[in-house]
């Protein structure tokens, strides 16, 4: 092993049933270095990492790492962690009933004995080193997604790490709480640790990263320096085509300003998570609830879709009155809801791929009347078609499928319902780049062509502003405004968030 | 991502938590047949009455599970959705054993009034499945903590139903349903079960109860975000295992053709629980085989009787049955069954490469 380099991986092969996951990839991380891990969803992004942390065991290959002479084999996450590798996963694994500081800790003593009162007052200071709006005796599964994923990190940095691996990290966090992260890793590369970084954003991956290295369908593409390697060209690498530009997506519609007809209009709705609010949307619409993490803007659709216990108001869906207090009445009022914690409210983990798929639209079609499995089968396999889902089979579970191919299934299932009005909590997110594209020109033409009312949420700003005939602005789970046409610029938004509108 | 082999995945793939269980009912079979060729004979005999009737080990077993059997269908549908366990089917089963005698205490023994009993019974413990049902799923209570107070009182309610006395009917037709209908020479239990289990069939076939079972098992959150009523399913499945309680009391009732409110399939709960464990199914909820459960119900009465036969004294026998129970369910195990998928994988690559070589 050259000096300067922390961990080298070689020749590192993985199947599993009906799938080469990887295939003789090679990876090498330098000492103080910020390497980026790119691919499309089912590279083999998580899976190389697993086998780094000893999750999954390896077929084939071999793992060095400084310090350390021979070839190692990791067999448990526990050991990776001694040997200086801290993770934090896509998906987020802690505990939910456990207070933050005890998330924080907990696993990582060396006897039986927990010293409480040290562990929460370190946890303090290091949760205010990092600027993380949350307290250490607080129960983690109060604190919003974000916050969790950034407690996450607070654990894995919080030991004598060499090697720090995050797999989409950023993908729920908002720009100021990106930037924080960033400067994190960069006191932590200053500091000679060794950092692997898996993300969708192209910006951020150039905005920190030293190198990058892009495998494609299991294999690797290459190792290349960020600084010389332009966008398009890690696009077409990872993608192994160019990326279709944006330029042919429809133009937006303005259904205010055509005067269609309303769909949905609530008045004064509320929830027990939810202050009460007004709300409308017209036929073909594509409207947007933005604000920052926590603002209620995930709140207020929840409560559209009576996920959370509705505590009042008026609903009309076109122009009849109705009762939406159970999901099943949204559904069969013609709305669909993709959630924003996939993991917690959306798959069905040890259920297949096909399952999954027809899980709501099954749901809508009675107790009494299950469809046969032939239909099913044909049902997965036009979605799987359609949005391009890597899967082995039908059959497969769901949750041994990449995050962002789970996220597609997800999807998959609300469009299979053809709603009226779908709503669409952060329906991208952990999605690659090329499908992103492909799901924002999806929700133009399922606008335009059917009709459909759409209401999306992104932390993305800009990919709002592309798909979004009207934003509301939320602080603090208010409304404090609404923006249409000549406003939808990032500045107006960023400044009615900030408190200038209204 | 390289696919390896496309499209359909074999029947074992399908079907492999079945089997750990396949293999040791084999074990077992072979054993038997080694230590005794004759032990799985079976003969057509006349019984006292001249009917004909079928005799031998493996009917014993086939019938003696029979309330196991059913216990465990219903208890891999409580598992499956609640994540937790019923421990009160026994006492449940003593009270509908109670309530059908005391029905046909209430006149002439007719075949209506038969009827009528095991209408009666399967109506009380489903109804008090509801009860159990409400504490798991309205009031979030765990399944065995719930069902503990059943399992304390359910034997004195038993007891109240017939004023305190044991009961017996003298009735053709009651003892047929725990021994021969005349002229079929299958016992009667079997054919019980066998019923159950096509009533289960179609269950699954013409509803979506095993899909919205497995999605409330696995995730209660989704399963309530995509429209199913997570209440009403955990609910419904303790119903079932009612009925399924109400069934096998009136099996094991017409085989004395008395109640005993204080030994009616005495701890049968720890069985019907293990059936469902060795049928590889998890204790935790979610995915479900539930011919895997009467598998298991199988296993554990062929280990019971195999070991009767080898002179084994009672008491020795559940050592035993612990021993050969641990083994199963540690055979089992994900950590196991992961272990044997990673040695695959590295056989594969082996072979691959002593092809390239
Ligand atoms: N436990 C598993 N069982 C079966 N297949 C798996 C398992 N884990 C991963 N796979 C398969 O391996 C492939 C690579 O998955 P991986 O999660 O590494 O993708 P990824 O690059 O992280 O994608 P994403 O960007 O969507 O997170 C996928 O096709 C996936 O279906
Ligand atoms: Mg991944």
């Amino acid at each position: 092993m050259d000096n300067g380099t922390v961990l080298t991986m070689r020749g590192i092969s993985i199947s599993f049933p009906g799938v080469k996951a990887l295939n003789r990839v090679n990876f090498t991380l330098r000492e103080g270095e910020i390497h980026a891990l790119m691919g499309e969803n089912g590279a083999g992004k998580s899976t190389l990492i697993k086998v780094l942390t000893g999750v999954y065991a390896k077929d084939e290959g071999t793992i060095e790492i400084a310090g350390i002479p021979g070839h190692i084999t990791i067999h448990s996450p526990q050991e990776a962690q001694r040997l200086g590798i801290s993770t934090v996963y896509q998906e987020i694994t802690l505990c939910p009933n456990l207070t933050v500081a005890e998330n924080m800790y907990i696993g990582r003593g060396k006897g039986m004995g927990v010293p409480w009162k040290k562990m929460y007052r370190e946890a303090g200071a290091l949760l205010d080193s990092l600027g993380i709006p949350a307290r250490p005796r607080q129960l983690l599964k109060t604190c919003s997604l974000a916050v969790q994923q950034m407690v996450a990190i607070a654990r894995a940095v919080d030991t004598q790490c060499k090697v720090l691996i995050l797999d989409e990290p950023t993908s729920s966090l908002d720009d100021r709480e990106v930037e924080m992260l960033f400067g994190l890793m960069r006191d932590l590369k200053a500091r000679g640790v060794g950092i692997i970084f898996v993300t969708h954003f192209l910006d951020q991956v150039y905005a920190v990263s030293d190198r990058i290295t892009v495998l494609r369908n299991g294999e690797l593409v290459g190792e290349f320096e960020t600084a010389m390697l332009p966008k398009v060209e890690l696009v077409s690498k990872m993608m192994g085509k160019e990326l279709e530009g944006l330029a042919d997506v429809a133009p937006k519609r303005d259904a205010e300003e055509e005067q269609a007809k309303v769909y949905y209009q609530a008045e004064g709705l509320s929830s027990t998570e939810s202050k009460p609010f007004d709300f409308r949307i017209r036929e073909g619409e594509v409207n947007g609830f933005t604000g920052l993490l926590g603002s209620g803007r995930s709140e207020c659709v929840r409560t559209i879709f009576a996920a959370d216990r509705v505590t009042g108001g008026r609903v009309t869906v076109e122009d009849k009155p109705v009762t939406i207090n159970k999901p099943i009445k949204a559904m069969r009022n013609g709305i669909g809801y993709l959630p924003e914690d996939r993991k917690r409210d959306g798959i069905v983990a040890d259920l297949s791929v096909r399952e999954n798929i027809i899980l709501a639209l099954q749901v809508m079609k009675g107790f009494f009347h299950p469809f046969s499995r032939k239909k099913a089968e044909a049902f997965a396999d036009e979605y799987i078609k359609t949005l391009d889902i890597k899967t082995a089979s039908t059959d497969t579970p769901i949750g041994s499928l990449s995050g962002g191919n789970q996220q597609k299934v997800i999807l998959a299932r609300w469009l299979l319902t053809h709603p009226r009005y779908l709503i669409l909590d952060e329906p991208t997110r952990g999605i690659d780049i090329g499908t992103k594209t492909e799901i924002q020109r999806l929700i133009l033409k399922l606008s335009q062509e059917t009709g459909m009312s759409i209401t999306f949420i992104s932390s993305e700003i800009e990919e709002m502003l592309r798909t979004c005939s009207r934003l509301i602005v939320m602080r603090d789970r208010n409304i404090v405004g609404e923006l249409t046409g000549d406003e939808l610029t990032q500045d107006h938004v960023m400044y009615t968030i900030a408190g200038g509108g209204n | 991502m390289g696919k390896t082999e496309k499209g359909k995945s074999s029947f074992f793939q399908k079907n492999s938590q079945l089997l750990v269980p396949l293999i040791a009912l084999m074990l077992l079979v072979i054993f038997n047949l080694i230590r005794d060729p004759g032990f799985f004979s079976i003969e057509l005999v006349n019984d006292n009455a001249g009917n004909p009737v079928l005799q031998g080990n493996l009917i014993s077993i086939l019938n003696g599970a029979s309330e196991l059997a059913i216990l465990a269908m219903g208890m891999t549908l409580v598992t499956a959705a609640s994540g937790g366990q019923d421990i009160s089917v026994g006492c449940l089963a003593a009270i509908a054993g109670s309530v059908f005698i005391k029905v046909l205490k209430s006149g002439p023994i007719t075949p209506w009034l038969v009827l009528g009993g095991v209408a009666a019974c399967c109506l009380v413990a489903m109804c008090f499945g509801a009860f159990n049902g409400t504490l798991v799923s309205v009031f979030r209570v765990q399944p065995m903590i719930a069902t503990l107070i059943l399992f304390t009182c359910g034997r004195s309610i038993a007891y109240w139903i017939n004023g305190g006395a044991t009961p017996t009917v003298e009735s053709d037709i009651v003892k047929a349903i725990g021994g021969f209908i005349p002229g079929f020479p299958i016992p009667a239990p079997i054919l019980i079960v066998v019923l159950m289990g096509i009533f289960f069939a179609l269950l699954f076939r013409f509803t979506t109860l095993s899909m919205y079972l497995q999605a409330v098992g696995i995730n209660n959150n989704a399963a309530r975000l995509n429209g199913i009523n997570a209440v009403g399913v955990k609910l419904l499945a303790f119903v079932l295992l009612g009925l399924c309680c109400a069934v096998s009391g009136v099996i094991a009732t017409g085989r004395l053709q008395l109640v005993n409110h204080e030994t009616l399939l005495i701890n049968i709960e720890m069985d019907a629980i293990l059936a469902v464990a060795i049928g590889g199914n998890s204790l935790g909820g979610g995915k479900f085989k539930m011919i895997g459960s009467v598998i298991g119900a199988y296993i554990i009465q062929a280990l019971t009787v195999t070991l009767y036969a080898m002179k084994v004294s009672s008491t020795d026998v559940k050592a035993y049955k612990a021993v050969v129970i641990i083994l199963l369910v540690v055979l089992g195990s994900p950590v196991v069954k992961r272990w044997f998928g990673s040695m695959r994988n590295k056989l594969a690559v082996a072979g691959s490469r002593k092809e390239a070589a």
